[in-house]
């Protein structure tokens, strides 16, 4: 094992790593009790008067609504056709199969505002009407490969011969899938789409261009920064979204642990 | 009822049915359940991403009425002809590169110890609970954090009155070029520990056990054994941080100084400011062509499979 | 696996229920508009709302480029009205972006300043493509502790004495600030008016902006930023609206705005309705209801800026002692004379010649000074 030096040294550069990860998020939580509405150091005074306007803002309500419609649906469509074509690729060998990672990667590896500029024109172009749908569109072609790479890399793990033993065994392959493949790929799923959730919420580069005049959150709290009026607000709503969020990652995280009878060691 | 097969066990008859007939044709024809499974993702991609795309690339060589707005569908090199004698994009480009790649290697260093500590040295319970704290940060609004770095970086803002509180002199770093290298590298820094910690935690122990059983110290396992079979992770993690630094324009517009505009926000001014879709596709080319050479390297070094 | 379906399922749950709390709240129309940070506030929204049925959105630009591209975006058909100043409003007539209005519609558009009724910018043959709103300058704000003897003239940004506290901002018709500049203190160049330069003069006044750059700390894009720039000690004086210094008095910093003595380039916005909107009714509401006397007052206060109608005087008197004189909202013509509109530069200098530089220049000018 590694050194009892080593893993003090270690140990210490997580702290301070963590340290470094958390100073501005508790920076935001200790400005949403801001007395002023302008920022500055150090704080001017502590006070819960933004709590209320901000949980019963209109503007703001639809906008959270909104992302999580389209976050979604965005997931939604990412777990099906980013499973769809894992499946496809890993179990099938043909021509331009690595090409099909190549292409799912594209809309993270190339810049947002490539993606938003395109599919705005796109939708311009054959006149669809701007609004969740084109937001969905847009968050769906980054979140295919989140969960796609997820997925994969389960596969890869996973035996070939469990699926073909519960053939053997009489099932069809509806069978099979709900009672073998689908739980040993289900951490997978839920790891990436959790993360494609994450990523589709708090997106703002390409909804800037997909979305219409709607507000999702991160385009509301943009416009919030613009104004420079109610700042303490998107404080809160960060807060708030930040305590409601560590349950289901906390859950994702102790469901995705129990992957224990796939280990290959 | 079929021979052999225990009813008391649950086991029953299979049912012969459309779905059992469908089931055996598509195991028959494996083609045609690969073209099932891969059609809709594939055409989707096609019809809607890479079609945009192409027809994105293809506007960059024409031009706009300036008064108006329409633009002129002519064939044109002039875009790409003011970029190639604009000192002003050059500079633009190789800063925006520049920082991107001090962003990565800086996010690499950051992480490998980390995901180290929480692949190898970690308890169970640990593991989990620093698993929960790498991803709780991309919940709490980009936005909102960088817009807190700036109350951190700012002249009268924490970081100058912590220097000050233990007697140094103010860092004036507030609007700079190092500002945004800090603010890019804390944002990106989970994308990087995930996949860091997914090839870590691959590696199987007997591959440490055999080092040291061969001789090798705790460095020399570290350089031979661990960072080669770790690498497609770290590439994996630089192309997140890399590409998202490259395209990103906010950062620049809240953090950055007078001298700290990126492709992105040449390309954002010149579509949402100037109305000049076909410049700014130009311009966009050049990401395009750096994270398409950048891809190709990551593949080779295996990145892919460690996505 | 049940238990995993269960936790999957009942996660997605606790996720989605969170604010599925009432949120279409559409008893009129919705009017989507792209206005100026400030122009939308809730003081004068929420009545307007209360009373027309009417839903209010409001999406910030900070530039006249950003609306006109905002406007045309999705087709024309995503916003219903917009603020422009005089540098969008014709690019949104000529580019068939908005529709005419009609006055007599307008209560209050008979009590308006006579200037403000077909000022050049919204009205052309007769054609009204709008309602004059609210104008004002561009002001030169400063920290009244750290900028010391108080300024009076442009050249404090232009000169090194608070070279990395000085900031502008970052829109490509800030140009024409400089120009004006050139104008009063060279006047061997002859420029006659800042928006309509020909290429030596341009080249002056880029030169002279090239070297303002080592002295700028940031070009504001966001009125907010300037907010934080002088709050948190990183600039001390900078090209401004009174918004800001409005915003910043509240926040309790030393700061005070002034014109100097050059004069400044300033904005005249008109309220202007898209070509494609569905809710005309409502359009016409907002319009009525942003000329009364008390939301001209109301908005004229909270911005620091000139009601176009003249009975809005006494009425801002009410809301902020001595505002009414402050802005000049009592005898606005001589003060409107000193102010150098902003406008759209075009090929056309107006004098005969053509040779003037059109506002592609002025854009990939100012992007270039950036680099």
């Amino acid at each position: 094992m590694e050194s009892r030096a080593t893993r003090i040294g270690l140990g210490i550069w997580v702290v301070a790593v963590l340290a470094f990860l958390y100073v501005p998020i508790t920076v935001i939580c200790l400005y949403a009790f801001n007395a002023s509405n302008v920022q500055s150091w150090p704080i001017a005074g502590i006070t819960t008067k933004w709590f209320s306007p901000a949980i019963h803002n209109g503007d703001l309500q639809q906008a959270l609504w909104l992302s999580l419609k389209a976050a979604s649906l965005a997931t939604g469509i990412a777990l099906v056709l980013g499973s769809a074509a894992s499946f496809g690729v890993h179990r099938f060998r043909f021509f331009g199969r690595e090409s099909i990672s190549f292409l799912l990667v594209l809309p993270i590896a190339l810049p947002g505002i490539i993606t938003g500029m395109a599919l705005n024109s796109y939708f311009v172009f054959w006149r669809f009407n701007f609004g969740l749908w084109t937001i969905v569109i847009g968050h769906a072609t980054f979140c295919v490969v989140v969960v796609y790479n997820n997925v994969v890399a389960r596969l890869r793990r996973i035996p070939g011969s469990l699926t073909e033993a519960s053939m053997d065994l009489g099932a069809d392959g509806l069978q099979t899938f709900r009672y073998v493949t689908f739980p040993s790929i289900s951490t997978a799923l839920i790891s990436g789409g959790l993360l494609a959730f994450a990523l589709s919420f708090d997106e703002v580069i390409v909804t800037t261009f997909t979305a219409g005049a709607q507000n999702t959150l991160p385009i509301w709290i943009f416009g919030q920064i613009r104004l420079g009026q109610q700042l303490p607000q998107v404080n809160v709503v960060v807060f708030l979204i930040l305590a409601v969020t560590i349950i289901p990652v906390v859950l994702a995280q102790r469901l995705t642990r129990e992957s224990g009878i796939l280990r290959t060691e | 009822m079929a021979a052999g097969l225990d009813p008391t066990q649950g086991l029953r008859s299979p049912r012969q049915g459309a779905r059992r007939r469908l089931g055996g044709a598509l195991w028959r024809r494996r083609w045609l359940k690969g073209l099932t499974l891969l059609a809709p993702p594939v055409l989707a991609f096609l019809v809607v991403y890479v079609s945009a795309l192409v027809a994105l690339f293809i506007s960059a060589f024409w031009t706009v009425n300036p008064f108006t707005g329409e633009t002129i569908h002519h064939w044109t090199l002039d875009n790409f002809r003011e970029l190639w004698h604009g000192a002003a994009y050059h500079d633009v480009a190789l800063r925006t590169i520049e920082i991107a790649g001090a962003v990565t290697i800086t996010d690499a260093v950051l992480a490998f110890p980390f995901a180290y500590f929480m692949a190898r040295i970690a308890s169970g319970r640990v593991r989990a609970l620093l698993f929960v704290l790498v991803l709780l940060p991309l919940w709490a609004s980009y936005l909102a954090r960088v817009y807190a770095w700036r109350l951190i970086l700012n002249s009268d803002g924490l970081l100058n009155w912590s220097l000050h509180k233990i007697g140094l002199p103010p860092a004036n770093i507030a609007y700079t070029n190092t500002a945004m290298w800090i603010v890019f590298s804390y944002i990106w820094l989970p994308f990087m520990i995930l996949p860091v910690y997914a090839s870590l935690e691959r590696i199987p122990h007997s591959y440490i056990e055999a080092s040291r059983d061969l001789g090798g110290r705790g460095f020399r396992t570290l350089r031979s054994v661990i960072l080669p079979l770790a690498l497609p992770g770290i590439v994996a993690g630089s192309i997140f941080t890399f590409s998202l630094t490259l395209g990103d324009y906010i950062t620049p517009v809240l953090i950055g100084g007078a001298s700290s505009q990126f492709i992105g926000n040449v390309v954002y001014d010149s579509v949402n400011g100037s109305g000049n879709l076909p410049f700014g596709a130009a311009f966009a080319v050049v990401p395009v062509l750096v994270m398409g050479v950048y891809l190709v390297i990551a593949r080779r070094l295996g990145a892919f499979d460690a996505l | 696996m049940t238990k995993r379906m269960w936790a999957l399922v009942a996660t997605m749950a606790v996720v989605l229920a969170f604010p599925a709390a009432g949120i279409s709240r559409q008893s009129g129309g919705t009017l989507n508009m792209i206005a100026w940070e400030g122009y939308t506030q809730a003081q004068w929204v929420n009545p307007f709302e209360k009373s027309t049925g009417c839903t209010v959105h409001a999406k910030y630009a900070g530039s006249s480029d950003e609306m006109v591209t905002l406007m045309r975006s999705g087709g024309g058909s995503q916003y219903d009205m917009v603020s422009a100043s005089g540098d969008a409003s014709l690019r949104l007539i000529y580019g068939k972006d908005v529709q005419t209005v009609d006055p007599s519609k307008i209560p209050d558009f008979k009590n308006f300043g006579k200037a403000f009724q077909s000022p050049p910018n919204n009205t052309i043959a007769g054609k009204h493509y709008g309602i004059s709103l609210q104008w004002g300058p561009n002001t030169l704000l400063y920290n009244t502790k750290k900028v010391v003897p108080a300024p009076t003239s442009w050249s404090v940004i232009y000169s090194p004495k608070y070279k990395g506290k000085i900031t502008v901002p970052d829109n490509p018709i800030q140009i024409a600030d400089a120009a004006l500049y050139l104008m009063k203190t060279q006047p061997s160049l002859g420029i006659k008016d800042p928006y309509e330069l020909n290429q030596a003069q341009f080249n002056a006044t880029m030169s002279l902006l090239s070297k303002q750059k080592p002295l700028i700390k940031k070009y504001w894009a966001l009125a907010s930023d300037e907010i934080d720039l002088f709050k948190n000690g990183d600039a001390v004086v900078g090209a401004s609206w009174p918004y800001q210094t409005n915003t910043l008095i509240a926040a309790k910093a030393p700061v005070k705005d002034l014109v100097p003595r050059e004069g400044a380039t300033g904005w005249l916005d008109t309220w202007m309705v898209s070509s494609h909107t569905k809710n005309l009714a409502c359009a016409y509401k907002w319009l009525a209801w942003v000329s009364t006397p008390k939301v001209q007052a109301e908005q004229a206060v909270y911005f620091g800026e000139t009601p176009v109608n003249s009975k809005a005087c006494p009425i801002m008197n009410t809301l902020s002692k001595g505002s009414c004189a402050q802005y000049h909202a009592n005898a606005p013509l001589k003060y409107f004379k000193q102010i150098y509109f902003w406008k759209t530069p075009i090929a056309d200098c107006g004098n005969g010649q053509k040779n003037c530089m059109d506002y592609t220049k002025w854009q990939q000018a100012w992007t270039q000074l950036k680099g």
